[in-house]
Formats: structure tokens, C-alpha cells, sequence
């Protein structure tokens, strides 16, 4: 087990010079001069313009760019963005908000998707199995802004639950209902995966077996049901917290999140290629780790899967 | 076991009172074209401690009413009719609260396949613990170990640290009687409990049971399709058709003396029991060239399949990059006349199918070679071997899992024909229908899924299917294990017949000798990857050399009941 985590984790390696590379690469195509970006309508003296481009490296050549940034990576010096603020101290600020926008978003997804899965999935064609799956197929159907929009407006302005909008003290409490609205899709996905998977274990001869057995019906639902139905499902959310750590730009724009997604957005405004590959370094990073955690959690839930042989 | 036997059993009946009692049981489904009725008027008595086999085809109800006893009917099935006597309380509509109580406890069930009837995620162990602990009996791992030593698994408190798939079909089938019987239930029905498993592994998992039930003085309730075994191993026998008890009585007076039309029939095509028949028919000089491949010795020196020195090696890996190889083919060699059948015998493992995944060229031998014509298969370029799977078609196994559930009959028939580009769209549908004639099933069914059919037809589909093509060689990989006797019977004959009208040549994979007696001109039985005796099927079976041929014909069921020829 340990050899196979190590194995992925280098794995990591490689894909992570890929995505640097090509992502390093798109940004300095990008055309616009970021440096005079900068000064917006004012024209800065020629030896300002010198001294900055030779500051931040804009002057050299696509490799040795590419090269400082990657010596700035492995000592852990991600450097300055064109404010002058270092970009390590940013990440830290935002990454930590996502995280927690996106265990939230996750674990309101999981335990209603999988929750209202299993009752849909074990009385299939009843009338919850109805009800719920019309009002996934409308959450899935609307859009995510015009969806954020209306839950600002009800929950947030007028009944007055929950903040409108985050602004710079995110806390587990005013993220609940931008991550309410971020779990919302996939709450969906999770749910239709769950009563699809569920239904079909249900008649499983494992599960007749089982009740011949002589065990109650939650018994199992739970050890025969539940577990086995629950690997597709794992899939899906193990992709969707990557997706969710990139942030999610609409979402965290409608409710002011000071997040990773708001941060990629400014950051690209501004052709800002060191913060732009830095928080896709990281991002490459969590999607490595997530996938290894999904396929644990395989092992876990499916004996059959082993990684060691 | 002797007819006054079953008449002393007989006579007990006035002493003491039945166990469970199914009185005018009528069972109904609920289905998207209406309510359909599965049982009717079945009835059927099990004395504590005594054998009960029902015996018919799939379809015939005979699993239903072993279900509806034990309370376990599908969702659309209910019971419409009738009583389940228990002890004489009614459980036709008892609540589930007290199926519950009665499962494990005191009905208990052997469900037929072991492959999917244990949850794969779960370790044995843990599957004995929770039916132990749901009826209250103390679950700790000696009192586990005990249940499953019980069931004949050695080494059991490691065993009980395993999940299904580290176990085999037969080692899954002893943990499956073990949790059945492990809460000691009174009656315990056991639906088809060995047909999944090869014939010698089956005999030893059916003496066990019998071991067991007997000390136990466990009612069993036997449900199969086999004739054979039905009576070798019940006391009684009751047979059902079309969802109604047709005959019913002591074991060897029905077999002996079938009464109804269809025991008849049932007795006349029992494959266990039909390799008497040829040996009768051809004392009497009654042609068994419905059964036998006509000619057989004239087309003898042409061989349309030659197979020399074929060796496949698989790579097993064992960790940290090693591999060790596993020759699962090693050094087969025989010969296919033309317009003959061969079969191939052996038990799971023994390389019989890979032989046959070769010959398809489905898998490159690692060693040997194949010829077929003369010619060497291994040389064949793409184009030609596209020629080569024209003359060479595949029937398998599985009816279920070898049609594409989402191409109806009248596609899967016609695929073939439209990858080789034969004919166009009327010349195709005719050629369809043709084929449907051929193997017997009506044309309206073109149109039908194979979902909508029983496993019979499907394997039909599969054979017309493999027919479209006018092939030469067929290859039947195990093309009649998945099917009830009647239609294996029905499978057979056709086989024969469309080897007669058409010259066709037979490579038959199987595990079940008594099918090779019946359609075989030649065998070769194989054992652990090598070709361990070969022979005409007569000399074989009349006189086999080696011992594990012995041990595979010894394990026929029913093989060692005797039949008055007028029966047989």
C-alpha cells in the first residue's frame, strides 16, 4: 500500500512540469504588456518600464522564465506578483477559504445526494422517487449565477438566514450559503448516481441472500445496499472536490468570496503568469491527491480492488 | 436406496405431522403487459427430516414456490391463492416481521449460484457472524470456524479472514450451505445448489449437504432441473410444468413409472440418465444417428482442425515486478475431422476454454500450432483472418451475457451478415428469417429483445446467430451448461440436425459428461492444462484408462441408478 502511494505521488511529478509548462506557455503568449497594465492610462518613463520588466524577468527569454519560476517552486519562494505582494502569502490567504467553501459544498452534496439516492433508490417509481428526481432535474437545469443570484436575494437580503455576501471574515457559518448553492449541482448528479446504484444492487442475489439470512431490512440496507452501491458515487465526488478546489470563479464572484477562484480571475485580468501557474501548481496538486484518496477509498469499499500485486 | 425404503417413509407420514404443507398455492406477478399467473394449484408435503426435490424447467415455477415458503418473492410476485402451512401456522401473508424471525432459524436457504450470492465486499467470516448474530446464537470466530469447518472448508479460521473472490465456485458453495444451515433451521431449501459447479465438485458438495442434513434432521426442500439428481437424492419427487405440480411421488417409482406426459419426456431427455439409452439403442439396432454424427469414420482422414504441441503461458505477477508463468494450455495436440463432433471434457482450470479461444484466434497461442485446412493459422494477415472467423464461428456459454441486451434478435442475427457485407437489406431479413426457421424459434420474434426471452431461445439466438455465416466449424464453448434439460435436449438434437443437413463440424467445450455422451464422436479430456486421455467417445466411456476420467464419470449424477430399459 505504501509503495502504491508513493508511486502516485511521484506520478505527480511529471504531470506537474506538463501543466506548468503548458499553462507558463499560454500566459506569455498572452497578448498585452502587463507591465503597462499596470499604470493604466498613464505612460510611466521608458527607465521605469526597464527597471520593472528586468525586475520581474519580462525581458528574458520564454526557458529562462519558465526556469526561474520552476527554481522559485522547488525552494519554495514563489516570488512577488506585479503589486509587489509576495505570492505565497496571497495563496495562503485564499486557498484555506476555498478549502472550506469546497468540505462544505462537498459534504452538504454527499450526505443529501447519497441520503435522498438510497430512499429514491429503494422505492423506485414511489412518489419521493417522483418528487425528487423532477426538482434534481430543475436544480441541474438552472444555471449556477441565476441560482446564486436568488438565493442572495431570498435567503440572504430578504429573510435574512444568512449573510449576502462573504467579504474578507469567511467563516464556516457566512460560507454556508454560497457552498449550499456550489453543492447544489453536483447535489443532484450525486443523488440520480446514488438511486441508480442503489436500485440496481437492490436486486443483487446477494441482497435475497441476505434477507434469507434472516436479517432485518435497515441491516440490509446498510451492509448489502448501501456499500455496494456506493463506489460510482465515490468516482464522481472524488472528481468534483478537484473541480471544487479550483475554485468556483461565478460562485465566489456573486457572494464576494475572497477565495482561489476570485484570486485566478484577477490574477488573469492582469496577465499575471507566477500567480496564475503557482495556484494551478497547487491545484495540480490537490486533483493528484484527491484521486489517490478516491481510489483508497475503492479499496476500502471493494476488497476485489488491491494496488499491491 | 431401494423402493420398500421409500414406502416405509411413506407410512410414516400418518404418525407424525408435515413440517411445511403447500396446499392449492397460486403465485402471481404483476407485469408491464398484465398480471400473470407463475403457480397454480401447487401442492406439495415435506415430513420433518424428509428429501423433497422439485423438479421441472426454468419457467416452471418451481423456484417461486420455493421462494414464496421462505417469503423472499420478487416485489411484483405476491401470493394469490392458497396456504404455506409451517408447522401449520399460515405463512402465505404472515407479516416480514415474522419472515424475519422465521429466516435462518427455521427455514433456511442454499441459493443457486455461488459467484453471485455472496456479497464480494464483505469477508466470509462476516456474512456467518451477521446471520448468527440476526438469530441470536453467539458469533464469536471459533463458534464462525465451527460453522464453516462444518460445511467441509479446511483451515476455516483463515477462511473466515477471505473475501468470496479468494475463494473458489465450489469452496463459495460450502461457505453458502454453512451460513444456510448455520442457525440449524429445520427446512432448508436448496434452489439448484450445485448446478453451477463442475460435476465432481458438485457430488462431493450434495454428499456433504446430505451428511449434514441428515445429523441435523434438516427438511430439505431440493429444487432442480435435474432429473437425475432429483431422484438419486430425494425421497420424493415433484415435478412441475408450466407452473402447476403435474406428478408427484417416491423418487424411483416416478422415475420408473412417470405417469404425466411431461415426466415422460422429462425421464426420456434426463442427460444423466440418457447414456443407458444410446447403449440401448444400439443393441437393438436402433440408429442413433440423430444423436451421432452421420459418416463419422468416412470423414475421418479429412481433418479440418489440427492442433499440434499448443502451449499458452500466462504471466501470474507476484509483486515487486516478479511474474511467475502458469501454462494454462501444455502441449495439446489432436485433430478435428471434418463433419464430426469433438468434445473437450474438463473441469474449470483445466484450459479447456482457452483451447478453444485459440482455435478462434481470440488469444495467440504462446507456443504450437493450429492448423485449419492445412493452413496455418498464426500466418494468417488481417484480411485473411477476417476470411478465417467466416468459416469459424463461436457459440458460448452464457445466453445472457453473449447477446448485446440492446440489440434485438433480428440485429444480433444480422450483424454478421452486414460486417462481411453479404447480400443486401431484403436478402439479409430473408436470410434471417431462415435462420430463425432453422433453430425453431418464430419469425415475430425478430423484433424482440433478448431480455424477452428465455434462456432456451436465447441460446437459439446464439446459434443462429453463429449459423449466419455458413460456417464450417462451430465452436461451442459450454453452448448448453446454462440450460434446463428439456431445452439442452432440444439444443442437442438441433445441433445434431443441422450437422447432419449441413456438414458442419463440432468443437464442444463442456463439463458435463453425460452431454458428450449423447452428441460426441470423439473426446479428449484435459486436466490442469494437459490432454490426459483421447478417444472415441464409446471407447471412453466404456473402458476410460485414466483415473481422473474415472472420477469425472463416477461423478455423473444418477449414473449409478439403474433403469429398466423400457424406462430408459
Amino acid at each position: 500500500m505504501v509503495r502504491f502511494i508513493l508511486r502516485r505521488l511521484l506520478q505527480a511529478i511529471p504531470v506537474l512540469l506538463g501543466t506548468t509548462l503548458l499553462v507558463y506557455y499560454m500566459v506569455f503568449a498572452l497578448p498585452g504588456d502587463p507591465i503597462a497594465a499596470l499604470f493604466g492610462d498613464r505612460q510611466p518613463p521608458q527607465a521605469v518600464i526597464d527597471t520593472l520588466r528586468s525586475q520581474y524577468h519580462l525581458d528574458e527569454p520564454f526557458w529562462v522564465q519558465y526556469g526561474l519560476f520552476l527554481q522559485n517552486i522547488f525552494t519554495f519562494n514563489l516570488g512577488n506578483d506585479f503589486t509587489g505582494q509576495p505570492i505565497a502569502a496571497s495563496l495562503a490567504r485564499v486557498f484555506p477559504v476555498t478549502a472550506m467553501l469546497a468540505i462544505e459544498a462537498l459534504a452538504i452534496q454527499t450526505v443529501f445526494g447519497v441520503g435522498f439516492g438510497v430512499f429514491a433508490g429503494l422505492r423506485r417509481g414511489g412518489w419521493f422517487d417522483s418528487t425528487v428526481l423532477v426538482a434534481s432535474l430543475v436544480v441541474i437545469a438552472v444555471p449556477t449565477f441565476v441560482l446564486g443570484f436568488a438565493f442572495q436575494l431570498v435567503f440572504g437580503v430578504q429573510l435574512g438566514w444568512a449573510k449576502p455576501t462573504v467579504g474578507a471574515n469567511a467563516d464556516w457559518g457566512n460560507l454556508l450559503l454560497p457552498a449550499t448553492v456550489l453543492g447544489l449541482v453536483s447535489f443532484a448528479y450525486v443523488l440520480r448516481l446514488t438511486r441508480a446504484s442503489v436500485s440496481e444492487s437492490m436486486n443483487a442475489d446477494y441482497v435475497r441472500t441476505a434477507t434469507a439470512k434472516g436479517l432485518s431490512r435497515p441491516r440490509v440496507v446498510v451492509a448489502h445496499i448501501l456499500r455496494n452501491s456506493l463506489i460510482p458515487v465515490v468516482t464522481f465526488l472524488g472528481a468534483d472536490l478537484g473541480g471544487l478546489m479550483g475554485g468556483a470563479i461565478v460562485t465566489e464572484a456573486i457572494f464576494n468570496v475572497p477565495g482561489v477562484g476570485n484570486k485566478l480571475y484577477q490574477a488573469t485580468l492582469r496577465t499575471e503568469g507566477p500567480t496564475i501557474v503557482s495556484i494551478v501548481s497547487v491545484l495540480v496538486l490537490v486533483f493528484v491527491v484527491a484521486n489517490l484518496l478516491v481510489d483508497l477509498l475503492y479499496a476500502w469499499l471493494d476488497p476485489r480492488i488491491r494496488y499491491d500485486q | 436406496m431401494t423402493i420398500p425404503d421409500v414406502r416405509v417413509d411413506e407410512a410414516g407420514y400418518s404418525g407424525t405431522s408435515p413440517l411445511l404443507e403447500i396446499r392449492d398455492l397460486a403465485i402471481t406477478f404483476k407485469t408491464s403487459t398484465g398480471e400473470v399467473q407463475a403457480v397454480r394449484n401447487a401442492h406439495l408435503t415435506i415430513m420433518p427430516g424428509e428429501t423433497v426435490a422439485i423438479v421441472g424447467e426454468s419457467g416452471s415455477g418451481k423456484s417461486t414456490t420455493a421462494l414464496a415458503a421462505i417469503g423472499l418473492l420478487p416485489t411484483n410476485g405476491a401470493v394469490s391463492g392458497g396456504q404455506i402451512l409451517l408447522d401449520g401456522e399460515d405463512i402465505a401473508h404472515a407479516t416480514e416481521k415474522r419472515m424475519i424471525e422465521l429466516r435462518g432459524n427455521t427455514i433456511g436457504m442454499v441459493p443457486q449460484d455461488p459467484m453471485s450470492n455472496l456479497n464480494p465486499v464483505w469477508k466470509i467470516g462476516y456474512q456467518v457472524k451477521e446471520t448468527l448474530r440476526a438469530n441470536g446464537r453467539p458469533s464469536g470466530p471459533d463458534d464462525i470456524a465451527k460453522v464453516l469447518a462444518q460445511a467441509g472448508l479446511p483451515d476455516a479460521h483463515r477462511r473466515a479472514k477471505q473475501y468470496p473472490h479468494e475463494f473458489s465456485g465450489g469452496m463459495r458453495q460450502r461457505a453458502l450451505i454453512a451460513i444456510g444451515l448455520s442457525c440449524q433451521p429445520r427446512l432448508l431449501i436448496a434452489d439448484e445448489p450445485t448446478s453451477a459447479l463442475d460435476v465432481t465438485v458438485q457430488r462431493q458438495i450434495l454428499d456433504h449437504l446430505d451428511t449434514m442434513t441428515t445429523e441435523l434432521g434438516t427438511a430439505v426442500l431440493l429444487i432442480t432441473h435435474d432429473l437425475g439428481l432429483a431422484a438419486e437424492r430425494a425421497d420424493k419427487v415433484v415435478v412441475m410444468y408450466r407452473g402447476q405440480v403435474v406428478e408427484a411421488g417416491p423418487s424411483l417409482e416416478l422415475l420408473q413409472n412417470p405417469q404425466h406426459p411431461y415426466t415422460k419426456r422429462l425421464v426420456e431427455s434426463a442427460p444423466s440418465l440418457a447414456s443407458r439409452r444410446i447403449q440401448v439403442a444400439k443393441e437393438q439396432g436402433v440408429e442413433a444417428s440423430d444423436l451421432l454424427a452421420p459418416d463419422a469414420e468416412a470423414a475421418a482422414a479429412d481433418h479440418v482442425l489440427e492442433i499440434r504441441d499448443l502451449r499458452k503461458v500466462y504471466k501470474l505477477r507476484q509483486g515487486l515486478g516478479k511474474s511467475t508463468d502458469f501454462a494454462a494450455v501444455d502441449g495439446v495436440s489432436f485433430d478435428v475431422a471434418r463433419g464430426t463432433t469433438t468434445a473437450i471434457v474438463g473441469e474449470s482450470g483445466s484450459g479447456k476454454s482457452t483451447v478453444a479461444k485459440m482455435v478462434l484466434q481470440l488469444e495467440k497461442p504462446t507456443d504450437g500450432k493450429i492448423l485449419f485446412d492445412g493452413v496455418d493459422t498464426s500466418l494468417l494477415k488481417a484480411s485473411e483472418l477476417f476470411k478465417f472467423r467466416r468459416r469459424v464461428q463461436p457459440i458460448f456459454q452464457d445466453p445472457y451475457g453473449s447477446l448485446d441486451p440492446m440489440y434485438n434478435i433480428f440485429r444480433t442475427i444480422e450483424e454478421p451478415l452486414r460486417v462481411h457485407r453479404i447480400g443486401d437489406k431484403a436478402s439479409r431479413e430473408k436470410k434471417v428469417r431462415q435462420l430463425l426457421d432453422h433453430v425453431a424459434l418464430p419469425q415475430s420474434s425478430m423484433q424482440r429483445f433478448p431480455n424477452e426471452l428465455s434462456g432456451g431461445q436465447r441460446q437459439r439466438v446464439a446459434i443462429a446467430r453463429a449459423l449466419a455465416l455458413d460456417p464450417e466449424v462451430i465452436i461451442c464453448d459450454e453452448a448448453v451448461s446454462a440450460l434446463d434439460v428439456l431445452v439442452q435436449a432440444q439444443v442437442l438434437n438441433l445441433l445434431a440436425d443441422l450437422q447432419a443437413n449441413l456438414g458442419l463440424t463440432y468443437l464442444f467445450i463442456t463439463h458435463d459428461l453425460a452431454v458428450v455422451r449423447q452428441i460426441a464422436d470423439h473426446v479428449c479430456v484435459m486436466e490442469k492444462g494437459k490432454l490426459v486421455e483421447t478417444g472415441s467417445t464409446d471407447d471412453v466411456f466404456e473402458s476410460p484408462q485414466q483415473e481422473y476420467t474415472k472420477a469425472l464419470l463416477n461423478a455423473i449424477p444418477g449414473a449409478k441408478l439403474m433403469l429398466p430399459p423400457e424406462v430408459a
